[in-house]
């Protein structure tokens, strides 16, 4: 069953046209990439998708509803959580604090002002941190983290939201090789519970833990489907693979 | 980790049980001059939180406190003198109410929105409120122009009159004791955290699900509320309410008592009014270094005391409370330490 469907969806700045005409879908449960080389329209597709841009034509469906327009705050109410391209942590709290914060995101501003969920979250914070193994950080400011284990973080609280569909910009820019093993091997598991987005400039990490793949070039889509299928493409090879 | 956030809490604590100590001992000791100074003081530390409340834990730069203190302080100077209402019970309210919305007002005008309003804007937006009122304050004659409102009555408390003195000292302390544990408790509340995420990453609190203008439309309108309360207080404690209670030379005399005293502290907003003050009525009258820098600090302390804030804030951003707490330890915890403790020590991960 479709969870996201793009139709057409155009995005235009001035006389510049940052993606055309695009369609996108993405299956309840499915590892979905996204992929082409740096100016392709990426991240103003996930933009788009996540409610930081409204797309200038065309519309986003997330489970039969119609998104387009919707803020940030009421996609994420309705299941649509992104990770930054950018690490977007809270550096000045507690790793602990960090996950609270996510958690108790659609609690109501007076259970926050009695601090009713200071308590009720704490094992979920603690089987997140554990799971992603920031648990004996959790006194720590998140901005003491290395870099792989902020984005970790951020996973970690964009999943706590328990999102229908995942949006993932560049979970592994930036890390080693032994941190991209550990970062696909805690991603593997999310597949039960949700769908994941992802747009990655590493192919061997997208081709490993991706079901289908969807590329752009120059804001438009030259190639969708299975990714085995998509990677023997030989537009991709050309305009894609070539960059790489 | 641990101990060090402990540490540095207890002295966060011990700082204000000794100020409290201090602000109860003090009036009882000196003579009235000085109890109507720190009477002042009490007052226009309820203004810095008002300040450091919105800045220092919600990162919303507003430059026109002076707005909410002084409309605030015209409204029940006005109310006491058309009316002939002086209670206390009366006027305080109503002054809160007035602060609260048009804190509300301001925050509709410069903080909500659907696109996340820039920090100059916000910054400006207050400053032009605030000049704005300070110039139909003086040339609106119904509330007195250049002179504003003087010779008001005594607020009352019951048949009891207000006199000022020992007795409003107590009753501004109170007041300022009061205020001062509710924005604590509201600060350290998970209320408190997500203005924490708001001051860092305003953006990933929206994309959380939080409704980011809610939280600063609330936290403002309070900010404007005590703000509110804190000009009532001056008005009757002064005698007096005029167009220099409403601009923006006071609404900037807010954010130096706040960035001297120590961002996002609270007790820094009490401790910056203090020493300031304290510095603005002895620096011209200093003696003993001699005529020549007797003579120059007669007229020129301005100057000195501009230094000695340029010099903080490049220097000490952290201000006077810098001294006190390290950097690290003006974060709070907001989870529940007993239990992560617990779960530290039932090891699910070995501590590095």
């Amino acid at each position: 069953m479709t969870l996201l469907e793009v139709r057409s969806v155009s995005k235009i700045y001035g006389s510049l046209t940052a993606l055309s005409n695009v369609d996108l879908n993405v299956a309840e449960n499915e590892f979905h990439g996204l992929i082409g080389p740096n100016g392709s329209g990426k991240t103003t597709m996930l933009k788009c998708l996540a409610g930081a841009e409204i797309p200038t034509l065309g519309k986003v469906h997330l489970a039969g509803k119609d998104v387009t327009t919707l803020s940030p705050q009421e996609r994420s109410r309705f299941g649509l959580s992104l990770k930054f391209q950018i690490t977007a942590i809270f550096p000045e709290l507690a790793v602990y604090d960090n996950m609270l914060i996510a958690l108790q995101a659609h609690q109501t501003t007076l259970g926050l002002l009695l601090s009713r969920s200071k308590n009720m979250f704490h094992d979920e914070v603690i089987h997140y941190l554990d799971r992603f193994h920031l648990h004996s950080r959790q006194y720590d400011l998140a901005g003491e983290l290395s870099h792989g284990q902020q984005q970790w973080l951020e996973i970690a609280m964009s999943l706590a939201l328990k999102p229908r569909l995942l949006l993932l910009d560049e979970p592994t820019a930036g890390m080693s090789s032994q941190e991209r093993r550990v970062t696909a091997e805690l991603l593997a598991p999310i597949k039960e519970v949700c769908s994941l987005l992802i747009v990655e400039h590493d192919l061997d990490f997208i081709k490993d833990i991706c079901d289908s793949l969807t590329v752009l070039d120059q804001g438009q889509v030259i190639a969708s489907g299975p990714a085995k299928q998509v990677q023997n493409d030989p537009r991709v090879k050309e305009v894609y693979l070539a960059n790489v | 980790m641990q101990k060090v956030h402990r540490v540095t809490i207890s002295a966060l604590t011990g700082i204000e049980i000794v100020l409290f100590v201090l602000a109860l001992v003090l009036p009882l000791l000196l003579e009235n001059f000085w109890v109507l100074f720190i009477t002042k003081i009490f007052i226009l530390a309820l203004l810095a939180i008002s300040f450091d409340l919105v800045w220092g834990y919600a990162g919303i730069m507003s430059f026109g406190q002076a707005l909410f203190f002084g409309v605030s302080g015209y409204v029940v100077a006005l109310l006491s003198q058309k009316t002939g209402v002086h209670s206390i019970f009366v006027l305080l309210p109503i002054a809160a109410i007035v602060g609260l919305l048009l804190g509300f007002m301001m925050a509709a005008l410069v903080i909500l929105g659907k696109r996340i309003p820039s920090l100059a804007f916000v910054a400006l937006g207050t400053m032009t409120g605030s000049y704005v009122i300070e110039r139909l304050a003086r040339g609106w004659s119904y509330v007195g122009g250049q002179n504003g409102i003087s010779s008001l009555a005594r607020l009352t408390a019951g048949e009891f009159e207000i006199e000022e003195g020992i007795v409003f000292c107590y009753m501004a302390l109170s007041l300022l004791v009061i205020i001062y544990l509710l924005s604590r408790w509201l600060v350290r509340s998970q209320f408190g955290l997500v203005l924490a995420g708001i001051r860092q990453h305003e953006n990933r609190v929206s994309f959380l699900g939080y409704n980011v203008q809610t939280f600063k439309a609330v936290i403002f309108s309070l900010s404007g509320m005590i703000a509110g309360i804190s000009g009532a207080l001056f008005a009757f404690h002064e005698g007096f309410i005029g167009p220099g209670q409403l601009g923006p030379v006071l609404s900037t005399q807010a954010v130096l008592y706040v960035l001297f005293g120590g961002v996002g502290t609270l007790v820094g907003a009490i401790i910056g009014v203090t020493v300031l003050d304290l510095m603005n009525f002895l620096l011209p009258q200093v003696e003993f270094l001699g005529p020549t820098l007797t003579n120059f600090l007669e007229t020129g302390w301005p100057i000195l005391l501009g230094l000695l804030l340029l010099c903080t804030v490049m220097f000490r951003p952290a201000g006077l409370m810098g001294f006190f707490m390290r950097d690290r330890s003006r974060n709070l915890l907001f989870g529940n330490k007993d239990k992560m403790n617990q779960s530290s020590e039932n090891g699910l991960e070995s501590r590095p």
